[in-house]
Protein backbone atom coordinates (compact mmCIF):
# COMPACT_ATOMS: atom_id res chain seq x y z
CA UNK A 1 0.00 0.00 0.00
CA UNK A 2 1.39 3.40 -0.51
CA UNK A 3 1.75 5.88 1.77
CA UNK A 4 0.59 9.11 1.50
CA UNK A 5 1.73 11.84 3.96
CA UNK A 6 -0.86 14.54 3.72
CA UNK A 7 -0.41 18.01 5.97
CA UNK A 8 -2.77 20.32 6.44
CA UNK A 9 -1.08 24.00 5.81
CA UNK A 10 -3.89 26.01 7.96
CA UNK A 11 -1.98 29.17 6.59
CA UNK A 12 -2.29 28.66 2.82
CA UNK A 13 -5.77 27.26 3.86
CA UNK A 14 -4.54 24.57 1.07
CA UNK A 15 -2.99 20.73 1.52
CA UNK A 16 0.59 20.37 0.95
CA UNK A 17 0.59 17.05 -0.42
CA UNK A 18 3.97 15.26 0.05
CA UNK A 19 3.88 12.69 -2.10
CA UNK A 20 1.37 12.48 -5.00
CA UNK A 21 -0.66 9.28 -5.83
CA UNK A 22 0.50 8.99 -9.06
CA UNK A 23 -1.35 5.48 -10.14
CA UNK A 24 -4.85 5.46 -12.54
CA UNK A 25 -7.10 3.06 -13.59
CA UNK A 26 -7.81 2.70 -17.34
CA UNK A 27 -10.08 0.56 -18.65
CA UNK A 28 -9.46 -1.93 -16.14
CA UNK A 29 -5.34 -1.18 -16.76
CA UNK A 30 -4.22 -0.78 -12.95
CA UNK A 31 -1.20 1.72 -13.90
CA UNK A 32 1.27 2.62 -11.29
CA UNK A 33 1.30 6.23 -13.44
CA UNK A 34 -0.93 7.42 -16.16
CA UNK A 35 2.06 7.37 -19.12
CA UNK A 36 1.66 5.15 -21.71
CA UNK A 37 4.28 3.47 -24.56
CA UNK A 38 2.66 5.00 -27.74
CA UNK A 39 2.25 2.84 -30.26
CA UNK A 40 5.39 2.30 -32.84
CA UNK A 41 7.89 3.92 -30.69
CA UNK A 42 10.16 0.55 -30.05
CA UNK A 43 7.73 -2.22 -28.68
CA UNK A 44 8.52 -4.42 -31.66
CA UNK A 45 9.42 -7.22 -28.89
CA UNK A 46 8.54 -8.20 -25.79
CA UNK A 47 11.77 -7.30 -24.42
CA UNK A 48 11.67 -4.03 -25.42
CA UNK A 49 8.32 -3.60 -24.22
CA UNK A 50 9.56 -5.25 -20.33
CA UNK A 51 13.06 -2.05 -20.87
CA UNK A 52 10.53 0.65 -21.63
CA UNK A 53 8.58 -0.61 -18.64
CA UNK A 54 11.69 -1.09 -16.36
CA UNK A 55 12.53 2.64 -17.44
CA UNK A 56 9.23 3.51 -15.82
CA UNK A 57 6.69 2.98 -18.53
CA UNK A 58 2.65 3.15 -16.56
CA UNK A 59 1.61 0.66 -19.61
CA UNK A 60 3.55 -0.12 -22.87
CA UNK A 61 1.99 -0.78 -26.38
CA UNK A 62 3.33 -2.86 -29.12
CA UNK A 63 3.94 -2.09 -32.58
CA UNK A 64 0.86 -2.43 -35.05
CA UNK A 65 0.34 -6.30 -36.58
CA UNK A 66 -0.93 -6.92 -39.45
CA UNK A 67 -1.84 -10.36 -40.43
CA UNK A 68 0.98 -10.78 -42.90
CA UNK A 69 4.46 -9.96 -42.29
CA UNK A 70 5.37 -6.41 -43.88
CA UNK A 71 8.23 -5.33 -44.09
CA UNK A 72 7.60 -1.44 -44.19
CA UNK A 73 8.70 1.61 -45.94
CA UNK A 74 11.93 2.40 -47.43
CA UNK A 75 14.64 4.06 -45.05
CA UNK A 76 14.56 6.84 -43.74
CA UNK A 77 11.72 6.02 -42.10
CA UNK A 78 11.90 8.38 -39.14
CA UNK A 79 14.22 11.80 -39.07
CA UNK A 80 13.86 15.08 -36.52
CA UNK A 81 14.52 18.86 -37.39
CA UNK A 82 14.07 20.33 -34.01
CA UNK A 83 11.04 19.97 -32.11
CA UNK A 84 9.74 18.04 -35.02
CA UNK A 85 9.68 14.31 -35.78
CA UNK A 86 9.22 13.10 -39.26
CA UNK A 87 7.68 9.41 -39.46
CA UNK A 88 6.99 7.41 -42.39
CA UNK A 89 7.45 3.68 -41.06
CA UNK A 90 4.84 1.86 -42.73
CA UNK A 91 3.97 -1.00 -40.85
CA UNK A 92 6.54 -2.88 -40.66
CA UNK A 93 5.75 -5.87 -38.77
CA UNK A 94 6.64 -9.95 -38.78
CA UNK A 95 2.45 -10.98 -39.44
CA UNK A 96 -0.14 -12.38 -36.18
CA UNK A 97 1.74 -15.84 -36.52
CA UNK A 98 5.10 -14.74 -35.99
CA UNK A 99 3.97 -11.66 -33.46
CA UNK A 100 1.63 -14.50 -31.63
CA UNK A 101 4.59 -16.16 -30.63
CA UNK A 102 6.62 -12.56 -29.82
CA UNK A 103 4.14 -10.98 -27.77
CA UNK A 104 3.86 -14.49 -25.29
CA UNK A 105 3.90 -14.66 -21.11
CA UNK A 106 3.64 -10.63 -21.09
CA UNK A 107 3.26 -11.30 -17.57
CA UNK A 108 7.30 -10.63 -17.25
CA UNK A 109 7.04 -7.31 -19.26
CA UNK A 110 5.98 -5.62 -15.62
CA UNK A 111 3.16 -3.23 -16.67
CA UNK A 112 -0.30 -3.58 -18.52
CA UNK A 113 0.59 -4.33 -22.21
CA UNK A 114 -2.15 -2.68 -24.93
CA UNK A 115 -1.67 -4.84 -27.93
CA UNK A 116 -2.15 -2.55 -31.37
CA UNK A 117 -3.67 -4.21 -34.16
CA UNK A 118 -4.08 -3.50 -38.34
CA UNK A 119 -6.49 -4.26 -40.98
CA UNK A 120 -7.36 -3.54 -44.09
CA UNK A 121 -11.30 -3.65 -43.30
CA UNK A 122 -13.50 -4.12 -40.57
CA UNK A 123 -13.83 -8.51 -41.86
CA UNK A 124 -10.00 -8.29 -41.65
CA UNK A 125 -9.88 -6.30 -38.30
CA UNK A 126 -12.57 -8.81 -36.27
CA UNK A 127 -9.78 -11.65 -38.14
CA UNK A 128 -7.34 -10.14 -35.98
CA UNK A 129 -9.03 -9.18 -32.73
CA UNK A 130 -10.05 -13.01 -32.76
CA UNK A 131 -6.93 -14.78 -33.67
CA UNK A 132 -4.13 -12.27 -32.30
CA UNK A 133 -5.44 -11.20 -28.77
CA UNK A 134 -6.12 -14.07 -26.49
CA UNK A 135 -2.80 -14.37 -24.53
CA UNK A 136 -2.39 -11.57 -22.19
CA UNK A 137 -2.69 -8.43 -23.43
CA UNK A 138 -4.80 -5.98 -20.97
CA UNK A 139 -6.47 -4.11 -23.73
CA UNK A 140 -6.24 -3.19 -27.91
CA UNK A 141 -5.86 -0.27 -29.54
CA UNK A 142 -6.76 0.17 -32.85
CA UNK A 143 -4.88 3.06 -35.05
CA UNK A 144 -7.20 4.32 -37.63
CA UNK A 145 -5.24 7.12 -38.31
CA UNK A 146 -1.70 6.52 -40.10
CA UNK A 147 -1.12 9.24 -42.48
CA UNK A 148 1.31 7.16 -44.92
CA UNK A 149 0.64 3.37 -45.19
CA UNK A 150 -1.58 2.87 -48.31
CA UNK A 151 -4.20 0.29 -47.46
CA UNK A 152 -4.23 1.16 -43.44
CA UNK A 153 -5.56 4.11 -41.54
CA UNK A 154 -6.43 7.76 -43.00
CA UNK A 155 -4.84 6.56 -46.59
CA UNK A 156 -7.69 3.97 -46.51
CA UNK A 157 -10.75 5.59 -45.21
CA UNK A 158 -10.73 4.46 -41.75
CA UNK A 159 -10.79 7.73 -39.86
CA UNK A 160 -14.03 8.42 -41.27
CA UNK A 161 -17.00 8.51 -38.53
CA UNK A 162 -18.91 5.34 -40.39
CA UNK A 163 -15.65 3.35 -41.27
CA UNK A 164 -14.63 4.16 -37.65
CA UNK A 165 -18.19 2.90 -36.31
CA UNK A 166 -18.02 -0.47 -38.36
CA UNK A 167 -14.35 -1.46 -37.39
CA UNK A 168 -14.44 -0.62 -34.08
CA UNK A 169 -18.12 -2.53 -33.62
CA UNK A 170 -16.67 -5.71 -35.61
CA UNK A 171 -13.69 -5.72 -33.10
CA UNK A 172 -16.03 -5.47 -30.15
CA UNK A 173 -17.96 -8.14 -31.19
CA UNK A 174 -14.96 -10.19 -31.39
CA UNK A 175 -13.32 -9.63 -28.45
CA UNK A 176 -13.65 -8.90 -24.84
CA UNK A 177 -10.32 -6.98 -24.40
CA UNK A 178 -11.34 -3.48 -23.97
CA UNK A 179 -11.18 -1.48 -27.24
CA UNK A 180 -8.88 2.27 -27.65
CA UNK A 181 -9.61 3.73 -30.89
CA UNK A 182 -6.83 6.32 -31.72
CA UNK A 183 -7.82 8.86 -33.78
CA UNK A 184 -5.94 11.37 -36.18
CA UNK A 185 -5.41 15.11 -35.21
CA UNK A 186 -6.13 15.86 -38.49
CA UNK A 187 -10.22 15.71 -38.86
CA UNK A 188 -12.21 18.32 -38.70
CA UNK A 189 -15.39 16.61 -37.27
CA UNK A 190 -12.97 14.85 -34.46
CA UNK A 191 -16.40 15.06 -32.16
CA UNK A 192 -18.47 12.90 -34.85
CA UNK A 193 -15.30 10.28 -35.24
CA UNK A 194 -15.08 9.93 -31.75
CA UNK A 195 -18.75 9.79 -30.75
CA UNK A 196 -18.43 7.07 -33.89
CA UNK A 197 -16.32 5.36 -31.87
CA UNK A 198 -17.83 5.06 -28.45
CA UNK A 199 -21.20 4.66 -30.21
CA UNK A 200 -20.02 1.39 -31.47
CA UNK A 201 -18.43 0.47 -27.74
CA UNK A 202 -15.02 1.50 -27.62
CA UNK A 203 -13.91 1.94 -24.01
CA UNK A 204 -11.53 4.40 -24.96
CA UNK A 205 -10.09 6.91 -27.44
CA UNK A 206 -6.39 7.87 -28.13
CA UNK A 207 -5.99 11.45 -28.88
CA UNK A 208 -4.36 10.76 -30.86
CA UNK A 209 -2.09 9.85 -33.80
CA UNK A 210 0.53 11.87 -35.37
CA UNK A 211 -0.34 15.00 -37.46
CA UNK A 212 0.20 15.48 -41.56
CA UNK A 213 1.73 13.96 -43.68
CA UNK A 214 4.75 16.68 -43.70
CA UNK A 215 7.79 15.71 -45.83
CA UNK A 216 11.38 16.93 -45.42
CA UNK A 217 13.22 17.87 -48.64
CA UNK A 218 17.00 17.86 -48.62
CA UNK A 219 17.73 21.44 -50.14
CA UNK A 220 21.15 19.74 -51.54
CA UNK A 221 19.57 16.82 -54.04
CA UNK A 222 16.24 18.12 -54.07
CA UNK A 223 14.63 15.06 -53.01
CA UNK A 224 12.38 14.08 -50.75
CA UNK A 225 14.43 12.78 -47.36
CA UNK A 226 11.84 10.45 -46.32
CA UNK A 227 11.78 7.01 -47.56
CA UNK A 228 8.12 7.11 -48.22
CA UNK A 229 8.45 11.06 -49.11
CA UNK A 230 5.77 11.73 -46.93
CA UNK A 231 5.27 11.08 -42.88
CA UNK A 232 3.29 11.66 -39.72
CA UNK A 233 4.59 14.83 -37.59
CA UNK A 234 5.24 14.77 -33.60
CA UNK A 235 7.56 15.68 -31.52
CA UNK A 236 7.34 18.59 -28.74
CA UNK A 237 5.92 21.06 -31.50
CA UNK A 238 2.63 18.81 -31.84
CA UNK A 239 1.83 19.45 -28.31
CA UNK A 240 -0.55 22.32 -28.76
CA UNK A 241 -2.56 20.23 -31.50
CA UNK A 242 -3.07 17.47 -29.47
CA UNK A 243 -3.72 19.23 -26.34
CA UNK A 244 -7.04 20.97 -28.77
CA UNK A 245 -7.85 17.91 -30.01
CA UNK A 246 -7.92 16.21 -26.78
CA UNK A 247 -9.69 18.93 -25.28
CA UNK A 248 -12.28 18.55 -28.10
CA UNK A 249 -12.75 15.06 -28.20
CA UNK A 250 -13.62 15.59 -24.16
CA UNK A 251 -16.84 17.64 -24.70
CA UNK A 252 -17.90 14.59 -27.28
CA UNK A 253 -17.68 11.75 -25.82
CA UNK A 254 -17.68 10.66 -21.97
CA UNK A 255 -15.54 7.54 -22.61
CA UNK A 256 -12.01 8.01 -21.46
CA UNK A 257 -9.35 9.90 -23.51
CA UNK A 258 -5.49 8.89 -23.52
CA UNK A 259 -3.79 11.86 -24.62
CA UNK A 260 -0.93 11.67 -26.98
CA UNK A 261 1.53 14.03 -28.72
CA UNK A 262 4.34 15.91 -28.10
CA UNK A 263 4.38 15.53 -24.09
CA UNK A 264 8.22 15.56 -23.11
CA UNK A 265 8.48 16.45 -19.51
CA UNK A 266 6.28 16.26 -15.92
CA UNK A 267 3.68 19.77 -16.57
CA UNK A 268 3.11 18.98 -20.35
CA UNK A 269 1.49 15.37 -19.16
CA UNK A 270 -0.04 17.80 -16.01
CA UNK A 271 -1.78 19.73 -19.07
CA UNK A 272 -3.06 16.74 -21.25
CA UNK A 273 -4.09 15.63 -17.72
CA UNK A 274 -6.20 19.14 -17.31
CA UNK A 275 -7.61 18.57 -21.18
CA UNK A 276 -9.77 16.15 -20.14
CA UNK A 277 -6.93 13.08 -20.42
CA UNK A 278 -7.15 10.02 -17.83
CA UNK A 279 -3.60 8.97 -19.18
CA UNK A 280 -0.84 10.51 -20.97
CA UNK A 281 1.02 8.58 -24.37
CA UNK A 282 4.92 9.09 -24.41
CA UNK A 283 6.15 8.77 -27.99
CA UNK A 284 8.91 10.60 -29.24
CA UNK A 285 9.94 12.02 -26.15
CA UNK A 286 12.04 8.20 -25.86
CA UNK A 287 14.41 9.84 -28.43
CA UNK A 288 14.29 14.07 -27.26
CA UNK A 289 14.90 13.27 -23.59
CA UNK A 290 16.09 8.98 -23.43
CA UNK A 291 15.01 5.85 -22.74
CA UNK A 292 14.41 6.61 -18.82
CA UNK A 293 12.03 9.54 -20.02
CA UNK A 294 9.39 7.71 -18.63
CA UNK A 295 11.20 7.72 -14.65
CA UNK A 296 11.65 11.32 -15.48
CA UNK A 297 8.34 13.14 -16.78
CA UNK A 298 6.98 10.36 -13.74
CA UNK A 299 8.96 12.39 -11.36
CA UNK A 300 8.28 15.83 -12.84
CA UNK A 301 4.62 14.94 -12.53
CA UNK A 302 4.81 14.06 -9.21
CA UNK A 303 6.74 17.41 -8.03
CA UNK A 304 4.50 19.17 -10.13
CA UNK A 305 1.31 17.69 -8.11
CA UNK A 306 3.00 18.55 -4.57
CA UNK A 307 3.78 22.07 -5.57
CA UNK A 308 0.42 22.55 -6.84
CA UNK A 309 -1.96 20.26 -3.99
CA UNK A 310 -2.88 17.64 -6.36
CA UNK A 311 -2.92 14.41 -4.39
CA UNK A 312 -3.94 12.38 -7.16
CA UNK A 313 -4.20 12.18 -10.70
CA UNK A 314 -8.15 12.19 -11.49
CA UNK A 315 -7.83 15.43 -9.45
CA UNK A 316 -6.68 17.39 -12.84
CA UNK A 317 -8.57 15.32 -15.61
CA UNK A 318 -10.53 18.17 -17.17
CA UNK A 319 -10.02 20.66 -15.02
CA UNK A 320 -9.30 22.79 -17.85
CA UNK A 321 -12.89 22.73 -19.25
CA UNK A 322 -14.18 24.21 -15.86
CA UNK B 1 19.36 19.50 -32.75
CA UNK B 2 18.32 17.51 -36.10
CA UNK B 3 18.58 13.83 -36.85
CA UNK B 4 18.34 14.17 -40.47
CA UNK B 5 21.39 13.69 -43.55
CA UNK B 6 23.54 16.46 -44.00
CA UNK B 7 25.11 16.07 -47.80
CA UNK B 8 28.71 15.20 -48.16
CA UNK B 9 30.84 14.94 -51.29
CA UNK B 10 33.11 12.09 -51.62
CA UNK B 11 36.44 12.70 -51.53
CA UNK B 12 38.27 9.52 -52.24
CA UNK B 13 37.63 6.16 -52.80
CA UNK B 14 40.04 3.47 -51.95
CA UNK B 15 40.47 -0.12 -52.75
CA UNK B 16 40.93 -1.72 -49.24
CA UNK B 17 40.05 -5.82 -50.15
CA UNK B 18 38.33 -7.64 -52.63
CA UNK B 19 34.86 -5.90 -52.80
CA UNK B 20 36.04 -3.55 -49.46
CA UNK B 21 36.40 -0.02 -49.76
CA UNK B 22 36.96 2.65 -48.12
CA UNK B 23 34.96 6.25 -48.93
CA UNK B 24 36.24 9.39 -47.72
CA UNK B 25 34.88 12.59 -46.62
CA UNK B 26 36.14 16.02 -45.90
CA UNK B 27 34.74 17.29 -42.84
CA UNK B 28 34.99 16.77 -39.02
CA UNK B 29 32.82 13.98 -37.90
CA UNK B 30 34.04 13.77 -34.22
CA UNK B 31 33.35 10.47 -34.01
CA UNK B 32 34.62 8.09 -31.43
CA UNK B 33 35.81 4.29 -32.35
CA UNK B 34 33.15 2.38 -32.25
CA UNK B 35 30.32 5.03 -33.32
CA UNK B 36 28.45 4.81 -36.44
CA UNK B 37 26.68 6.70 -39.05
CA UNK B 38 23.81 6.34 -41.25
CA UNK B 39 24.08 6.82 -44.69
CA UNK B 40 21.22 8.20 -47.01
CA UNK B 41 21.82 7.46 -50.89
CA UNK B 42 18.70 9.37 -52.73
CA UNK B 43 16.79 6.78 -54.14
CA UNK B 44 17.92 4.09 -53.10
CA UNK B 45 18.01 4.39 -48.68
CA UNK B 46 19.72 4.51 -45.82
CA UNK B 47 21.96 2.14 -43.63
CA UNK B 48 24.31 2.36 -40.50
CA UNK B 49 28.27 2.08 -41.47
CA UNK B 50 31.40 2.06 -38.96
CA UNK B 51 33.84 4.94 -38.60
CA UNK B 52 37.18 3.36 -39.99
CA UNK B 53 39.66 6.40 -40.49
CA UNK B 54 39.58 9.81 -38.48
CA UNK B 55 41.93 12.41 -39.22
CA UNK B 56 42.15 16.56 -38.86
CA UNK B 57 39.37 17.59 -41.12
CA UNK B 58 38.73 13.97 -42.77
CA UNK B 59 37.88 10.84 -42.28
CA UNK B 60 36.41 7.45 -43.82
CA UNK B 61 33.64 4.50 -43.76
CA UNK B 62 34.87 1.31 -45.13
CA UNK B 63 32.08 -0.55 -46.74
CA UNK B 64 31.80 -4.41 -48.03
CA UNK B 65 29.65 -4.70 -51.31
CA UNK B 66 26.83 -7.13 -49.94
CA UNK B 67 23.43 -5.76 -51.66
CA UNK B 68 21.70 -3.09 -53.37
CA UNK B 69 22.55 -0.25 -51.40
CA UNK B 70 26.35 -0.45 -51.24
CA UNK B 71 26.13 -1.71 -54.98
CA UNK B 72 24.80 1.65 -55.58
CA UNK B 73 27.28 3.29 -53.36
CA UNK B 74 30.07 1.25 -55.22
CA UNK B 75 29.08 3.13 -58.15
CA UNK B 76 29.57 6.35 -57.12
CA UNK B 77 32.94 8.38 -57.77
CA UNK B 78 34.71 11.08 -55.70
CA UNK B 79 32.18 14.15 -56.28
CA UNK B 80 29.27 12.35 -56.14
CA UNK B 81 27.29 13.02 -52.69
CA UNK B 82 26.00 10.88 -50.38
CA UNK B 83 23.88 11.96 -46.71
CA UNK B 84 25.59 11.35 -43.49
CA UNK B 85 23.89 11.57 -39.80
CA UNK B 86 25.35 11.18 -36.75
CA UNK B 87 27.73 9.88 -35.47
CA UNK B 88 25.41 7.54 -32.99
CA UNK B 89 26.01 5.16 -30.65
CA UNK B 90 28.05 3.90 -27.29
CA UNK B 91 31.56 4.33 -28.56
CA UNK B 92 34.55 0.84 -27.48
CA UNK B 93 35.73 2.58 -23.80
CA UNK B 94 39.13 2.56 -24.66
CA UNK B 95 39.99 1.26 -21.21
CA UNK B 96 42.81 -0.73 -20.54
CA UNK B 97 47.30 -0.10 -21.01
CA UNK B 98 47.82 -3.35 -23.17
CA UNK B 99 45.28 -4.60 -25.72
CA UNK B 100 44.13 -7.17 -28.14
CA UNK B 101 41.76 -5.99 -30.94
CA UNK B 102 40.25 -8.73 -32.65
CA UNK B 103 38.52 -8.00 -35.79
CA UNK B 104 37.01 -10.53 -38.57
CA UNK B 105 36.15 -9.96 -42.24
CA UNK B 106 34.94 -5.78 -42.21
CA UNK B 107 34.59 -6.10 -38.40
CA UNK B 108 37.89 -4.99 -38.50
CA UNK B 109 36.96 -1.43 -39.92
CA UNK B 110 36.02 0.27 -36.68
CA UNK B 111 38.35 -1.72 -34.93
CA UNK B 112 41.20 0.14 -36.70
CA UNK B 113 39.87 3.61 -35.52
CA UNK B 114 40.41 2.56 -32.45
CA UNK B 115 44.15 1.18 -32.97
CA UNK B 116 44.50 4.45 -33.92
CA UNK B 117 42.94 6.19 -30.78
CA UNK B 118 44.70 4.17 -28.06
CA UNK B 119 48.15 4.10 -29.89
CA UNK B 120 47.84 7.45 -30.38
CA UNK B 121 47.76 7.85 -26.67
CA UNK B 122 50.85 5.74 -25.65
CA UNK B 123 49.29 2.18 -25.21
CA UNK B 124 50.20 -1.37 -26.39
CA UNK B 125 47.84 -2.04 -29.21
CA UNK B 126 47.74 -5.86 -30.87
CA UNK B 127 45.73 -6.03 -33.73
CA UNK B 128 44.60 -9.30 -34.62
CA UNK B 129 42.56 -9.44 -38.18
CA UNK B 130 41.26 -12.27 -39.95
CA UNK B 131 39.67 -13.24 -43.32
CA UNK B 132 38.97 -16.44 -45.68
CA UNK B 133 42.03 -15.65 -47.69
CA UNK B 134 44.58 -12.77 -48.25
CA UNK B 135 42.11 -10.71 -51.42
CA UNK B 136 39.61 -9.98 -48.16
CA UNK B 137 42.16 -9.20 -45.59
CA UNK B 138 41.53 -5.46 -44.74
CA UNK B 139 44.29 -2.97 -44.33
CA UNK B 140 47.32 -5.25 -44.96
CA UNK B 141 49.55 -1.58 -45.00
CA UNK B 142 47.74 0.21 -42.71
CA UNK B 143 49.98 -0.49 -39.38
CA UNK B 144 53.39 -0.90 -41.34
CA UNK B 145 54.45 2.17 -39.26
CA UNK B 146 54.90 -0.52 -35.95
CA UNK B 147 53.04 1.98 -33.74
CA UNK B 148 50.43 -0.83 -34.00
CA UNK B 149 51.32 -4.83 -33.73
CA UNK B 150 49.52 -6.67 -36.38
CA UNK B 151 48.63 -10.43 -36.68
CA UNK B 152 46.88 -11.27 -39.62
CA UNK B 153 45.29 -14.85 -40.06
CA UNK B 154 43.73 -16.16 -43.34
CA UNK B 155 41.79 -19.31 -43.17
CA UNK B 156 43.69 -20.98 -46.23
CA UNK B 157 47.01 -19.58 -44.91
CA UNK B 158 47.28 -17.23 -48.05
CA UNK B 159 48.60 -14.48 -45.98
CA UNK B 160 49.80 -14.47 -42.10
CA UNK B 161 48.86 -17.61 -39.80
CA UNK B 162 46.66 -20.00 -41.39
CA UNK B 163 43.49 -20.37 -39.43
CA UNK B 164 40.97 -18.29 -37.68
CA UNK B 165 41.90 -14.92 -35.57
CA UNK B 166 40.87 -16.65 -32.47
CA UNK B 167 43.60 -18.94 -32.46
CA UNK B 168 45.98 -16.16 -32.79
CA UNK B 169 44.42 -14.35 -29.80
CA UNK B 170 44.46 -17.28 -27.75
CA UNK B 171 48.63 -17.10 -28.43
CA UNK B 172 48.97 -13.26 -28.06
CA UNK B 173 47.10 -13.97 -24.34
CA UNK B 174 49.86 -16.14 -23.48
CA UNK B 175 52.51 -14.42 -24.94
CA UNK B 176 51.60 -10.88 -24.23
CA UNK B 177 50.74 -9.27 -21.38
CA UNK B 178 46.92 -8.36 -22.45
CA UNK B 179 44.78 -6.67 -19.66
CA UNK B 180 41.64 -6.02 -22.17
CA UNK B 181 39.97 -7.32 -25.60
CA UNK B 182 38.16 -5.55 -28.28
CA UNK B 183 36.35 -7.52 -30.89
CA UNK B 184 33.99 -7.03 -33.91
CA UNK B 185 33.12 -9.14 -36.36
CA UNK B 186 31.01 -12.22 -37.60
CA UNK B 187 29.24 -13.09 -34.46
CA UNK B 188 29.96 -17.13 -34.39
CA UNK B 189 33.59 -15.47 -33.90
CA UNK B 190 32.66 -12.47 -31.26
CA UNK B 191 31.36 -15.71 -29.03
CA UNK B 192 34.06 -17.80 -29.60
CA UNK B 193 36.45 -14.36 -28.32
CA UNK B 194 33.53 -13.83 -25.56
CA UNK B 195 34.11 -17.39 -24.23
CA UNK B 196 37.70 -17.01 -24.41
CA UNK B 197 37.72 -14.02 -22.46
CA UNK B 198 35.06 -15.21 -20.06
CA UNK B 199 37.38 -18.22 -19.26
CA UNK B 200 40.18 -16.07 -17.97
CA UNK B 201 38.83 -13.17 -16.27
CA UNK B 202 39.49 -10.32 -19.26
CA UNK B 203 37.39 -7.77 -19.72
CA UNK B 204 36.41 -7.23 -23.33
CA UNK B 205 34.10 -4.95 -25.59
CA UNK B 206 31.76 -6.16 -28.72
CA UNK B 207 30.70 -4.54 -31.17
CA UNK B 208 27.05 -5.96 -32.55
CA UNK B 209 25.80 -5.83 -35.48
CA UNK B 210 21.85 -5.77 -36.11
CA UNK B 211 19.03 -4.83 -38.74
CA UNK B 212 18.92 -1.37 -38.02
CA UNK B 213 16.66 1.08 -39.58
CA UNK B 214 16.43 4.73 -37.58
CA UNK B 215 19.28 4.41 -36.03
CA UNK B 216 18.69 7.12 -33.15
CA UNK B 217 16.79 4.73 -30.92
CA UNK B 218 12.73 5.04 -32.08
CA UNK B 219 12.26 2.77 -34.30
CA UNK B 220 12.88 -0.56 -32.17
CA UNK B 221 14.33 -3.12 -34.90
CA UNK B 222 17.41 -3.39 -33.22
CA UNK B 223 16.01 -4.14 -29.45
CA UNK B 224 18.23 -7.10 -28.28
CA UNK B 225 16.77 -10.30 -26.47
CA UNK B 226 17.03 -10.48 -22.83
CA UNK B 227 17.12 -6.72 -21.86
CA UNK B 228 15.36 -5.07 -24.88
CA UNK B 229 18.51 -2.49 -25.18
CA UNK B 230 18.98 -0.69 -28.49
CA UNK B 231 21.76 -2.01 -30.70
CA UNK B 232 21.73 2.16 -31.86
CA UNK B 233 21.79 3.62 -28.62
CA UNK B 234 22.88 1.00 -25.43
CA UNK B 235 25.16 -0.44 -28.41
CA UNK B 236 26.71 -1.12 -30.60
CA UNK B 237 29.46 -1.70 -27.97
CA UNK B 238 28.69 -4.19 -25.15
CA UNK B 239 31.02 -5.10 -22.33
CA UNK B 240 31.59 -8.79 -21.46
CA UNK B 241 29.21 -8.52 -18.41
CA UNK B 242 26.00 -6.88 -20.38
CA UNK B 243 26.52 -9.44 -23.07
CA UNK B 244 25.54 -12.32 -20.67
CA UNK B 245 22.49 -10.42 -20.57
CA UNK B 246 21.54 -10.44 -23.93
CA UNK B 247 19.78 -14.01 -24.83
CA UNK B 248 20.18 -13.95 -28.25
CA UNK B 249 23.68 -13.44 -28.35
CA UNK B 250 25.26 -16.17 -31.24
CA UNK B 251 21.63 -17.17 -31.13
CA UNK B 252 19.51 -15.30 -33.37
CA UNK B 253 18.79 -11.57 -34.94
CA UNK B 254 15.68 -10.29 -36.59
CA UNK B 255 14.95 -8.89 -40.58
CA UNK B 256 13.38 -5.64 -41.01
CA UNK B 257 10.40 -7.07 -40.66
CA UNK B 258 10.88 -7.85 -37.15
CA UNK B 259 10.61 -11.30 -37.61
CA UNK B 260 13.47 -13.95 -36.22
CA UNK B 261 16.25 -15.96 -37.88
CA UNK B 262 18.70 -17.99 -36.44
CA UNK B 263 22.36 -16.56 -36.76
Amino acid sequence: MIFQAVILNIFAGKEIIMSADLSVKLCGMRMKNPLILASGILGVTKDSLKFMAGNGAGAVTIKSVSREPRKGHESPIVLTEGDVMINAVGYSNPGLREAKREFSGLRDVGAPVIASIIGADAEEFAYMAGNFLPGGFAAVELPLSCPHTPGYGMLAGQGRPEATYDITAAVKGNTKLPVIVKLSPCIHALGDVAKAAEKAGADAINMGNTAGPGMFIDPRTAKPLLGFRFGGLSGPAMKPIALRCVYDVCEAVKIPVIGTGGVTKGTDAAEMLMAGASAVGVGSAVHYRGADVFMRIAEELSSFMEEEGYAKIKDMVGIAHE
Amino acid sequence: MSERPVMFRIEKVEDEARDIRSFWFSGDMKAKPGQFVMMWIPGTGQKPFGISYQEKGRFALTVRKVGAFTERLFSMKPGGRVGLQGPYGRPFSGKGKGAALVGGGYGTAPLALLADVMSGKGKEVTLITGAATKDLLLYRKRFSGGRVKTVYATDDGSFGHRGFCTQCLLEVLKKDKIDYVYCCGPEKMMVKVFGICSERGIPAEFSLERYMKCGFGICGSCSLDGTGWRVCREGPVFTLDELRKVTEFGKHRRDCSGKREKL
